[in-house]
């Protein structure tokens, strides 16, 4: 029996703008087990990102949680004061960002930034300090550690500052690690060694982890699970082979073949048409149905979230098990 | 794959083309120079002695890692970009024009950029940034190219009732519609597009891959497609070039190069793609290539990909390979051919 260590219930974050309300995670409901891997993936705008900042709770006016929970370890998050969420903040639960190249503070030196990561949560020696960090740094497969941690931050390339940034979010061994589209910036064989070396920490260190990702091949290399977002909701979740397999939203489905890996070379590719829709003007009902070629009436009703045991979908008319 | 209109008429040549960048050099630095200290001259080699041949009709993938001479590569074949050595010939005819400044002497190449947020002109009309190559080299009357920039509109999915609005007032996605009607306006023979697709959501980018796949049938057009993404390339690819580091790699068909890779670099840039995972218990689906890729500006001797080759000799250090044929393609490595590679 796992534990469970997260547990997120109907969140909602809504950002009240002059231009309106925009939903950007709405009735979002998942759990997340003691070394697990999970991956959330959706396009630009489908609120992929505010769920995870909201986790940490990084949401700023004129955006709040406006309902449900989130328990870490038991612990509620939501409502807890600001000094309360920082103690927690790179301790209990870290990020990893997709930029590496804005992440690092510029003027710092590699040993400072690490120092000063440290020190935000408990007081050590400048000695003790350095050899945590060259300890985190190895491990993260930064060769020569010990003489890089006084280079600064530009003096490295792009897949060596997302280590040093996978690095800092190690270093208080927190329970759950949320990166966001971490090797999106990266080159094709960069990104190949950064999955791999996350891999090998998360099995060798029990941390769970919630990769945000639009790339589905990264998120099915990664994840054991996976949570597909549109329109700020989750509207597919499951096991990760199981959901690219059997997909039962017309959304997920739509995603999938449009990856050109799906098509025979030279084949025009089964499009999903129009536009993802944008947050702050979501269409009523389910937010896919001006887009999904099987929408109706019962459409401009939101579909409630049904499934049986771990797999879950939100659609009124979905689609058949192929290989259940 | 469309036999439209590919033939086995060679269209675009490159021949032994090479592009270096060497550093401005600063007032301080002159000075330190005449005063005698060395003075330290590290040219960027972008592109090194690329040759290559697209046939008329034909999809010429372009496929590399950032600091590959992808980019530099589709430039200078566009005209756009004067190459340090070599020449380009579009139908027999340079691009360039000769002389101490070389100038772009041809419409029949366009190019699409990457990011259409930055390669349209904000305060522009869309209908007005369309309109302005074909008016200026008398394709079109400016009495008529409202019609003209229509036409092209609904030729690229768009609503022809859009020509006055701004680029702001469109998605991403659009706006590479835009660049791509731009340049279609101009009626080249041949299109460059620099990673068109990068920017743009999956759901998007596969629009706008149906979109390329239809013109070329309907126009007949010679495409140089250059992107990082493997995937992209293998579906709109007759054949595909692999560069790395400045020099072409590997070419051949589209087929070839991705069934049975002959460079190792090639290889292992396949392998480390992740692929989806459609069985339970089948995780890892990818395999990363050691090391780092080094700086354009000091790339190792002999063969480049050699720091990070698992076949490399003593041989590979100091000799450049030469593209050779190898398999049903063409590979720059002393051993192709000789290679078993584990999969």
């Amino acid at each position: 029996m796992t534990a469970r260590l997260l547990e997120v219930r109907h969140l909602a974050t809504h950002f009240f703008t002059r231009a309106g309300v925009v939903k950007a995670v709405d009735d979002v409901s998942f759990d997340l087990e003691v070394g697990e891997v999970i991956g959330l993936v959706g396009e630009s705008g489908s609120g992929k990102s505010m769920t995870g900042y909201s986790l940490l709770g990084l949401i700023d006016p004129p955006g709040r949680i406006v309902q449900g929970s989130i328990k870490l370890k038991g612990q509620e998050l939501v409502g807890l004061p600001q000094e309360a969420l920082r103690k927690l903040r790179g301790r209990r639960i870290a990020m990893v960002f997709q930029d590496p190249m804005t992440t690092l503070n510029p003027v710092l030196t590699i040993a400072d930034q690490i120092h000063l990561a440290i020190n935000a949560h408990e007081r050590v020696s400048t000695a003790t300090a350095r050899q945590r960090a060259v300890d985190v740094l190895t491990r993260v497969g930064l060769p020569d550690a010990d003489r890089r941690l006084d280079a600064y931050p530009h003096e490295f390339s792009g897949g060596m500052r997302q280590r040093v940034a996978i690095a800092i979010a190690l270093l208080h061994r927190p329970d759950v690690i949320i990166a966001d589209e971490p090797t999106t910036a990266l080159d094709v064989s960069i990104q190949a060694q950064i999955l791999a070396e996350m891999k090998s920490l998360v099995r060798d260190l029990g941390m769970a982890l919630i990769w945000i990702s639009h790339d589905l091949a990264v998120v099915s290399a990664m994840a054991s699970r996976i949570l597909v977002m549109y329109g700020g909701r989750i509207v597919e979740s499951g096991p990760t082979a199981s959901v690219l397999r059997d997909p039962r939203h017309h959304y997920t489905r739509g995603l999938l073949n449009s990856l050109p890996s799906r098509a025979a070379p030279g084949q025009p590719l089964t499009q999903i048409s129009g536009l993802p829709p944008s947050l702050g003007a979501l269409p009523p009902g389910c937010a896919f149905h001006p887009r999904c070629p099987r929408a109706d009436a019962i459409c401009l009703t939101a579909p409630e979230t049904t499934g049986h045991e771990r797999r879950d979908w939100r659609c009124h008319h979905p689609l058949t098990a192929v290989s259940a | 794959m469309s036999e439209v209109s590919r033939s086995s008429e060679v269209f675009v040549t490159v021949e032994g083309i090479s592009r270096r960048f060497v550093p401005h050099v600063s007032l301080g630095d002159r000075i330190a120079a005449a005063l005698g200290s060395p003075l330290e001259q590290r040219a960027v080699r972008a592109v090194e002695d690329v040759s290559l041949s697209v046939r008329r009709g034909e999809v010429l993938g372009l496929v590399g890692e950032s600091g590959s001479g992808k980019s530099t590569l589709g430039r200078m074949i566009c005209g756009i970009l004067v190459p340090s050595a070599g020449l380009v010939r579009i139908d027999g005819e340079s691009v360039m024009s000769g002389g101490r400044r070389p100038r772009k002497t041809t419409t029949r190449v366009q190019m699409i950029f990457q990011d259409p947020y930055a390669s349209l002109d904000p305060r522009m009309r869309i209908g007005d940034t369309i309109a302005e190559g074909p008016i200026a080299h008398g394709l079109v009357s400016k009495a008529d190219s409202l019609a003209y920039v229509q036409h092209w509109l609904r030729r690229v999915g768009l609503d022809p009732d859009a020509a006055p609005r701004y680029p702001h007032q469109f998605s991403g996605g659009q706006r590479q519609r835009i660049a791509i009607a731009r340049a279609l306006a101009m009626k080249p023979d041949v299109l460059v597009c620099d990673e068109p697709v990068a920017s743009l959501d999956v759901s998007i980018q596969a629009q706008i891959l149906n979109l390329f796949l239809a013109l070329r049938q309907e126009l007949s057009l010679t495409m140089l497609f250059i992107s990082h993404h493997l995937g992209v390339v293998r579906h709109v690819s007759d054949r595909v070039a692999i560069m790395y580091l400045g020099r072409i790699v590997e070419i051949g068909t589209a087929d070839a190069v991705y069934t049975d890779p002959q460079h190792p670099y090639t290889q292992a840039l396949l392998a480390s793609v992740p692929q989806l995972v459609l069985e339970d218990d089948k995780m890892v689906s990818f395999k990363p290539i050691p090391g780092e890729l080094p700086s354009p500006m000091a790339p190792p001797p002999g063969c480049h990909f050699h720091l990070r080759c698992t076949f490399a000799q003593a041989r590979c250090r100091v000799e450049p390979p030469v593209l050779r044929p190898a398999g049903a393609q063409a590979a720059a490595c002393h051993f192709a051919g000789e290679l078993q590679f584990t999969r």
